[in-house]
């Protein structure tokens, strides 16, 4: 296969939500350069009209009983926040 | 006759043996368990096989084992008073839980996973949380934000991974038991590496509530024990079905041991020459065919076989898993818990720089791997046809099941590798899964028992079975145990 481009990196860094710096950025296109073009075979095997496999434990559609719990409490689930505005989590503006 | 429980020798006991004892009143679980805190602190500069450790906590659980123990109410456990150890990818309520990443240090968990909550209703004294690779990526424990694990055989090697810290810990006698998960290999390749026993029951039949999640279909919990009826009644307790847990499933037999005094006169064990790979050590191939001839002395027939499907699996869970951990590990945003939001003008790059900050270099290389199989132009070549793949192998092990009751493999192609001596070879690493990951691909159970030495290292051997076949794992891997002497033997530490 092609190797990565730079330019491939860094979108794919836009769609992860993960910051590379330029270095970090120039190994991830060599390393996954190397790990793609090791998993080219796969496409040697015969996959017509199979189906797919999400998992293995053939459970579908699992429901359960609609009933009533008490939840966990609001101040154990915010104490982990790392910056919060009383019951609220603050984040920096989502629009510049 | 009192136990002289300062004796090292003592703290290599088997559960049952330790259970044993605080039934004839010989010892009691508080002055074990602070036995094992001396060790523990004793052995961690060497080893770092812990995370957290939590002696109060310890202390108090192991005092309200002794009532338990006492009163038989509510009625004991296998594991009641034990000292064990869960891997810090566990939930566990009032205690850091940080999966080894700098992104989730400080973070402190308000409810325990299914199974830690199991454990504490069994009686079981957790006394600390595992050390591992990094959100369990990695097969050397090398990833940890938290430094490696030292393995106890040698310490100038890995241990193993993802499950190192758990693995080191049951090897060094600083647990009993210790509790981990396997995605690819990750608690049956460190038991090998550490000389201790390790499985992957079927997919389903532990409750993931409450694991911070890898690869979703692929994940298990199991147990890392030193003998194989210590890992059967682990699983008696630790398995079932949750409802918190939808892909959780009751097992459809009542006792993991139900088996295990059997022995195996009779039995077809088939050997995949597929995993006898070029690049297995000397060593280990020589005491893979020493297993395979006392298998045969068992009265088993032990009968080459041919998956080739096999030599794809690598592909495709290097497909699948990094994808699963890809969409995983998006809800680490910097803003619900864990590493925080820097002074940045936009909450997207507050996200972006806190997970570039948070996540060490396997752990972003597995998320791109993941992100580039799932994004558009690539899912079909990539994600989907892996999912396809990942049909055909489950088939081959399914039509393998027809002719056999269980494969045998070596568990690892090499014994513990140096510390350093792979980690800037990606590829190379993940080679080092080639023989456990087919197993989590198609959901199997798989017990990984220690079966030799290879230069003073510890060798291991994979039993696998069909779905739902735990309990025949168990019994092959029983009577293995009882006619061989490999999990008597343990590091001089």
């Amino acid at each position: 296969m092609e190797p990565l481009t730079h330019r491939d990196v860094e979108h794919i860094s836009e769609l992860a939500y993960v910051k590379l710096s330029d270095q970090e950025m120039e190994e991830m296109r060599v390393h996954l350069t190397d790990i793609l073009g090791h998993f080219a075979s796969l496409s040697t095997v015969d996959t017509d009209g199979v189906e797919v496999t999400g998992h293995t434990t053939d459970a579908y559609s699992v429901m359960r009983k609609d009933e009533p719990f008490t939840p966990m409490d609001q101040e154990d689930v915010l104490r982990n926040a790392p910056d919060r505005d009383g019951e609220f989590l603050r984040v920096r503006p989502v629009f510049e | 006759m009192k136990t002289q429980f300062t004796n090292s020798e003592f703290y290599f006991s088997t559960a049952r043996e330790l259970r044993a004892k605080f039934d004839a009143r010989e010892i009691s679980s508080v002055e074990v368990t602070k036995g094992t805190l001396d060790r523990i602190s004793k052995l961690e500069p060497t080893l770092n096989s812990f995370i957290t450790i939590t002696p109060e906590i310890a202390i108090k659980s192991a005092e309200l084992a002794d009532q338990r123990l006492a009163s038989s109410d509510p009625e004991p456990t296998a594991l009641t008073g034990v000292p064990v150890m869960v891997k810090d990818n566990f939930s566990t309520e009032g205690v850091e839980t940080t999966a080894a990443s700098n992104i989730l240090k400080g973070y402190i968990p308000p409810y325990d996973g299914s199974v830690v909550k199991t454990l504490k209703d069994a009686g079981a004294v957790i006394v600390g949380k595992g050390n591992l690779d990094e959100f369990a990526m990695g097969s050397s424990n090398e990833t940890s934000a938290f430094g490696p694990v030292h393995n106890p055989w040698d310490i100038e090697r890995v241990p193993g991974g993802s499950s190192g810290g758990a693995s080191a810990a049951v090897a060094a006698g600083e647990v009993f038991i210790a509790f981990g998960s396997d995605t690819g290999g990750s608690i049956r390749q460190p038991a090998a590496f550490c000389g201790v026993v390790g499985m992957k029951p079927t997919y389903g039949l532990v409750s993931r509530f409450g694991l911070i999640a890898f690869g979703s279909s692929l994940d298990q919990i199991g147990p890392i024990t030193r003998s194989v009826a210590d890992c059967a009644d682990s699983l008696n307790i630790v398995s079932g079905r949750d409802q918190r847990d939808s892909t959780s499933v009751s097992a459809p037999f009542d006792d993991f041991g139900r088996d295990i005094d059997k022995g195996i006169s009779g039995m077809n064990i088939g050997v995949p020459k597929e995993y006898l790979v070029d690049g297995i050590e000397s060593g280990v191939r020589s005491a893979f065919e020493t297993s395979l001839s006392t298998f045969e002395q068992l009265g088993a027939n032990i009968i080459e076989t041919s998956l080739p499907l096999t030599d794809h699996a690598l592909a495709v869970y290097y497909i699948i898993a990094p994808s699963e951990a890809s969409a995983n590990l998006s809800r680490y945003d910097g803003v619900k818990y864990g590493l925080g939001a820097l002074d940045t003008s936009t909450s997207a790059q507050a996200t972006q720089e806190a997970r570039g900050a948070g996540f060490g270099d396997e752990v972003k290389r597995r998320i791109f791997l993941g992100t580039y199989a799932l994004s558009a132009g690539y899912y079909d070549a990539y994600y989907k046809k892996a999912q396809q793949v990942r049909t055909l192998i489950r088939r081959e092990f399914s039509s393998a099941f027809e002719q056999f009751d269980a494969l045998v493999t070596p568990t690892s192609p090499s014994t513990a590798f140096k510390i350093g001596e792979k980690i800037n070879d990606p590829f190379r690493m993940y080679m080092n899964d080639i023989c456990t990951i087919p197993v989590n691909i198609a959901g199997l159970p798989s017990i990984s028992v220690p079966s030799g030495e290879s230069d003073q290292l510890p060798v291991g051997l994979q039993i696998i079975g069909p779905q739902f076949g735990d309990p025949v794992v168990i019994r092959i891997a029983a009577e293995y145990e009882r006619s061989t002497i490999w999990h008597k033997s343990h590091p001089l530490i």
